[in-house]
């Protein structure tokens, strides 16, 4: 992938990130990340209805990697089964941990595939999903009850 | 000035540091002064009979002399040794204040004090019932006498601030504050991590209670820093750490005896190394003098500031302030992402809330860049900083 092409859509993505708004809503499942290593601190608000994504936004204040990968994977998670967003997380881990990983799977999102070349960012890429996890840990631990 | 004696400088010859408020670089002195207490005579400090472990109790108890002196302490016996500020601020609240202070009794500090001279008191609270109040900031984000007296009370017993602060850089007037506390039986105890390696601090004449510092924003090594307290009160202090070292005899009958200050309070083996660096770094400071390293900064951080003047994308947050600070953010972009653009051309500067997390509800923003001067900053650097944030339009290219 082209690296013009790579850091238009992360820096269209930065300052004009879908899905980011600020009204909190009951039926959402919210969570938030605090990067223990920097501050970037998002929350993330996500809808599941019989076990698909039926909505999901976020708020907060975060570097250009955080905001644009999270803006990214709301795009590429709302719509998506609870299983088909874990597979999407699971290889999206894969490919930033320089694992083998299905990149047809990832679309948009592997932009992020050379960040861990720069290991301070790679905690950046990986908040928005490790947000993400925790909804889902959110909903499960709910359905239990 | 004095950059020869930064090996950091040799190793690195491109790298600007602009980040001294979190911790400073150390001169050959300071090292050498580590490295001949490993190489030449390492020994255990008020231990032995023998000429190597004696030189270290003498060189020990000469810093004591040496930082007394630095802070116009009255008596030696005032100096703790301790790991650092927060070291020291955690034993002033709780080896001291939780046996002083009765619930409801009320502690005054400020949404801009650094996290050590905030989570203490907090921690109180919880534990004994004391309230927590803040002194409410001007317009410059600044302590003034009037706003104290606005929200003390009958019950307010301690003001604890810091003398300068980490991200707004004012220097508090804590002379006139000292005064106004004592007319009224409270008791001052001043944070002196951003103050103390940058102007001259007596505790005499600011007839300060409790000062904490540490030695590693002051050209000395990490994990040494100091407590001062006034002698009677040092006296009552219940210490943190019991073991060797503090205590002056023990029985199987449980009878005991603790040592006189200020060994009571530094239990185990303490950071013998920090101590002689710290003596190194003093000397080295007192050498230059602090009345210069201070002038020094302040018209560095005046140029900076004029500088930056031309640059037209960045709000500076503190331009009222005095000390060697200066925060900032690009318009529009966050503070990580100008740090790591800066980091670009080896410009470090320190990006976030820098452990002061209350400010942003006076300053309105969250995080921020922060550049915090020393005397071996340049105008060159200064320049060259000016240079990059002026093509900051580039930053995502450079960046992502």
């Amino acid at each position: 992938m082209d690296n013009n092409f790579k850091r238009e859509l992360m820096i269209d993505n930065c300052n004009n990130p879908y899905h980011k708004r600020k009204i909190e809503t009951k039926d959402f499942i919210k969570a938030n990340t605090n990067n223990e290593s920097c501050i970037d601190n998002i929350d993330l608000y996500v809808k599941v209805e019989n076990d698909v994504i039926v909505d999901a936004y976020f708020d907060g204040e975060a570097c250009a990697v955080t905001t644009s990968a999270t803006s990214i994977m709301l795009r590429k998670i709302i719509g998506k089964s609870l299983e088909e967003a874990r597979v999407i997380m699971r290889e999206y881990f894969k490919m930033i941990n320089e694992e083998d990983y299905q990149d047809e799977v990832l679309g948009e999102l592997n932009i992020y595939q050379d960040i861990s070349k720069q290991p301070s960012r790679k905690k950046c890429a990986l908040l928005p999903f490790q947000t993400l996890e925790k909804t889902f840990k959110i909903y499960e631990s709910e359905s239990c009850k | 000035m004095n950059r020869d004696d930064f090996k950091m400088f040799l190793n690195n010859p491109d790298l600007i540091y602009f980040d001294n408020g979190a911790t400073t670089f150390k001169p050959n002195q300071v090292i050498n002064a580590v490295v001949d207490y490993y190489t030449k005579y390492t020994a255990n400090a008020h231990r032995g009979d023998y000429d190597i472990s004696n030189k270290v109790d003498t060189f020990y108890e000469d810093t004591r002399r040496v930082v007394k002196d630095f802070i116009n302490a009255k008596d030696e016996s005032e100096i703790i040794f301790t790991k650092g500020t927060t070291d020291s601020m955690n034993m002033i609240v709780f080896s001291f204040m939780k046996y002083y202070l009765q619930k409801g009794d009320e502690v005054l500090i400020t949404k801009a004090e650094h996290a050590s001279n905030v989570l203490p008191w907090f921690e109180l609270e919880k534990e004994i019932g004391i309230v927590v109040k803040f002194i409410p900031l001007d317009s410059n984000y600044k302590v003034t006498l009037e706003n104290i007296q606005k929200v003390v009370t009958k019950k307010t017993k301690v003001i604890s601030l810091a003398y300068v602060t980490n991200v707004i850089g004012d220097i508090r007037p804590i002379h006139e504050i000292s005064k106004f506390a004592h007319q009224y039986g409270m008791l001052l105890v001043v944070d002196g991590a951003q103050s103390v390696p940058h102007m001259k601090t007596d505790v005499l004449a600011d007839d300060i209670d409790f000062l904490a510092f540490s030695g590693h924003k002051m050209l000395a090594p990490t994990g040494i820093g100091v407590l001062y307290g006034k002698r009677r009160y040092l006296e009552v202090m219940k210490p943190l750490e019991y073991g060797g070292g503090m205590n002056a005899r023990f029985e199987s009958t449980k009878d005991l005896e603790y040592k006189e200050l200020p060994l009571r309070l530094e239990a185990g083996t303490m950071n013998i190394a920090g101590v002689l660096g710290l003596k190194a770094a003093i000397l080295y400071l007192k050498n230059i003098g602090l009345e210069k390293i201070h002038k020094y900064e302040q018209e560095l951080k005046k140029y900076l500031l004029e500088r930056l003047k031309e640059v037209s994308n960045i709000t500076v947050y503190n331009e009222k302030s005095e000390a060697g600070i200066v925060t900032f953010n690009i318009n529009n972009i966050f503070s990580e992402d100008t740090s790591r653009y800066l980091n670009h051309y080896k410009i470090c500067v320190r990006a976030g809330n820098h452990c002061t997390k209350m400010i942003k509800d006076d300053l309105g923003v969250k995080n921020t860049c922060r550049i915090s001067l020393y005397f071996y900053n340049t105008k060159e650097e200064v320049d060259k900083l000016i240079e990059v944030l002026q093509n900051s339009d580039k930053i995502y290219e450079i960046i992502l």
